[in-house]
């Protein structure tokens, strides 16, 4: 996902690739004394033996994702001949009276991704420019560095910030805000008490969580658009805006997508920070001010205590579910890099 | 799966190199070695006792326990499996639950006490605050929504409440701490009974969801107006405001080990002679008891396969319903009633080898 996109025309590639600003990295010697060594020692059955080693390593991947389908299937099998589609439609999740209905779930997992990523994206997107249009070099490594670190806090510690400092500011600053001073309360988005669990809060730790993943792909991709472009659009007279958004942003663009859908990916597993802020309400509401569940949530909360075989077998099946979604957005994910790449050629 | 073995030989290992050699009371062990002699799994609200008690008692008798606190649904899954000697609960096995059991009947062993706290956050309200079940069952069904509603201020002669809103909290996780506490809503109030009904997670009519004991102190002490509960322990250790709840007798009590020790003797004097211990002892008779409170258990089979296991098992059970129990206060458990115990241990003699199939 980090390749860089397709370039304008074949020959401004071949330019571009030249005069990237790589050779402060080192990789051309490098690359160049590695190339070498690979002549020089290659024998028969020295190949043979790494190519059968290769193809080991590779096949444990697509044999993992088959294991786990079969596992989770296997063991969901009983609740969904049980149960069957209101599973998904049904809103009532009561363990006791045997009814699982996990539609609330399933629709807090998305909701709470697409605030996220609503929330995420821009801001993401705006440190990516910043550092590297804008940002001097002095600033860009340690930016750079503070941006990814996010990416490094484990999910609990988010989880208890979510809950001592996040919750409080919401509930007293954020929410009232919105509600009241934007007059937003009017729209069924942002109405109700505000308790501070909430899907928004949801949404906001996600957001900052997927952040670190959307920004680092781009500064990536941005950092990978050949210089000759921006030297082309400044050349035509463009301010420094105008290059920025007529000519990097478009050629960046499939790779900013396939960083958006890996920031997406996480917002859609995360569990443990989403459990502390989400308030843990099996019900669809359309105010984001309401507390709501996610089928992650749903499966932490629950799994450890579980003893009934339906009960086990439903949570199995919100797990098969989980894993369906993340399928199919990552099925869009690679339909969308491709689709934009082809745009950015024509 | 397959680290936990490892790991727990590890610790094994490290643990050997401390000891002192033994001065084998045991000789069997001694020999063996190495390896962990009894594992089990469940509970994770009588942990930190349980794990005091496994500490002790390898110290004294060099018999070493390894116990995960894994919850009380997967202890009472991993005994049905036979892959542990001995599973620990919060919420007494049902008899479905008791039928899946592969390894025959399960013996239930009243260990010690825990308790619900009814924690709440009322700005110039932080102590004193009495409620009566009915009141209490009815904000949780969320038919009473303000704190100044009549029902609350009659309770509470001369306290200021004021006309914000209830927030309820409760535990998102299945827990037994919510079995306790919905175990004794569904005994004093029959439309609880007929709505959310008791279990280690059920459907709550109003509030947020909080994960573990620490989610939902961390809620209400951040939310004014907001009322819960949790465990005995937890909540005296974090200083929060705990409620005095109306018990059987007509007194209103506040939670602490001493009112849930006369909880337990209050329930056991009316024990009958043959009972197999899986019993509630939620809005107990007798003065001075605390209502909402429950025995945790140790679970193991009355018939066991391996005459070794069986022996430092029962060994074991015995030494933690007399030397145990005196411990069970400092931590803020509440030790089972004396005669319970004695009652508990001739039960035990009655745990036999099974004849290898």
């Amino acid at each position: 996902m980090t390749e860089p996109a397709a370039p304008l025309a074949p020959r401004v590639s071949f330019v571009a690739r030249e005069d990237r600003p790589a050779p402060s990295r080192g990789w051309m010697p490098w690359r160049a004394k590695d190339r070498r060594r690979v002549n020089m020692g290659s024998s028969a059955v020295g190949d043979r033996i790494y190519k059968v080693a290769i193809a080991l390593c590779a096949s444990t991947v697509p044999l993992l994702v088959v294991l786990i389908t079969v596992a989770l299937g296997i063991a969901a099998w009983p609740a969904i001949s049980e149960i069957g589609i209101s599973l998904v439609t049904s809103s009532v999740w009561d363990v006791g009276a045997r009814k699982f209905g996990a539609a609330p779930a399933l629709y807090g997992t998305v909701i709470s991704s697409a605030v996220a990523l609503v929330i995420a994206t821009p801001l993401a997107i705006g440190v990516a420019v910043f550092l590297s249009e804008f940002a001097p070099r002095w600033l860009r490594q340690p930016v750079a560095f503070l941006v990814d670190l996010l990416a490094a806090i484990p999910s609990v510690v988010y989880g208890l910030w979510g809950i001592f400092v996040l919750l409080p500011i919401m509930r007293e600053h954020v929410m009232p805000f919105l509600r009241d001073d934007l007059h937003l309360g009017a729209t069924p988005f942002f109405s109700g008490p505000a308790y501070g669990p909430s899907m928004l809060a949801a949404g906001v730790i996600l957001a900052i969580m997927a952040l670190p993943y959307i920004s680092a792909v781009s500064r990536e991709v941005l950092l990978a658009v050949p210089r000759s472009q921006r030297e082309a659009a400044l050349a035509l007279g463009a301010t420094r805006w105008e290059m920025i958004r007529d000519a990097v942003l478009p050629f960046a663009r499939s790779g900013i997508v396939g960083g958006i859908i890996l920031g997406l990916g996480r917002a859609l597993g995360e569990t443990m920070a989403v459990t502390m802020v989400i308030g843990n309400r099996p019900d669809i509401s359309a105010s984001l001010f309401a507390p709501g569940y996610t089928m992650a949530s749903l499966i932490a909360n629950e799994f450890s205590e579980a003893t009934g075989d339906l009960h086990l077998s439903a949570l199995m099946a919100v797990g098969a579910m989980l894993f369906a979604i993340t399928l199919i957005v990552n099925a869009i994910a690679r339909w969308l890099v491709w689709q934009v790449g082809r745009g950015a050629r024509a | 799966m397959r680290i936990i073995p490892g790991a727990a030989l590890l610790l094994t290992i490290l643990a050997c190199g401390k000891e002192q050699p033994r001065t084998s009371a045991d000789s069997q062990v001694a020999s063996s070695g190495g390896s962990v002699d009894l594992t089990g799994a469940g509970a994770t609200f009588p942990y930190p006792l349980y794990s005091k008690w496994f500490s002790d008692y390898a110290a004294k008798t060099g018999v070493r326990i390894n116990y995960q606190s894994i919850g009380s649904g997967g202890g009472i899954r991993q005994l049905s499996e036979e892959t542990v000697d001995f599973g620990a609960t919060d919420g007494p096995m049902t008899d479905e639950e008791m039928k899946r059991a592969k390894g025959g009947p399960i013996m239930h062993i009243p260990t010690v006490l825990g308790a619900d706290a009814i924690i709440y956050n009322l700005p110039g309200v932080a102590s004193g605050l009495k409620l009566t079940p009915d009141v209490l069952a009815d904000i949780f069904l969320g038919r009473i929504t303000k704190w100044n509603d009549p029902r609350i201020v009659t309770l509470n002669p001369g306290v200021r409440l004021p006309a914000t809103d209830l927030l309820v909290v409760h535990r998102s996780d299945g827990s037994g701490t919510t079995y306790i506490f919905t175990d004794y809503l569904t005994s004093v109030s029959n439309a609880w009974k007929a709505g959310p009904g008791k279990g280690k997670e059920v459907r709550w009519p109003v509030g947020l969801g909080a994960k573990g004991n620490e989610g939902v102190a961390g809620q209400i002490k951040q939310t004014p107006g907001s009322i819960g509960y949790a465990e005995l322990a937890y909540a005296k250790q974090n200083a929060l405001s705990m409620a005095a709840i109306r018990n059987s007798s007509g007194e209103f009590i506040t939670p602490s080990v001493a009112t849930v020790t006369a909880a337990a003797a209050g329930a056991a004097s009316s024990l009958p002679a043959n009972t197999d211990y899986r019993i509630s002892i939620v809005n107990p008779p007798g003065a001075g008891a605390y209502p909402i409170s429950s025995f945790t258990w140790l679970l193991v089979y009355e018939r066991q396969k391996d005459s070794v296991k069986a022996r430092k098992l029962v060994d074991f059970l015995n030494w933690a319903l007399t030397e145990g129990e005196a411990q069970a206060a400092t931590l803020d458990y509440a030790p089972i009633p004396e005669t319970m115990a004695a009652n508990l241990k001739a039960r035990i003699a009655t745990i036999a080898v099974a004849p290898t199939r």
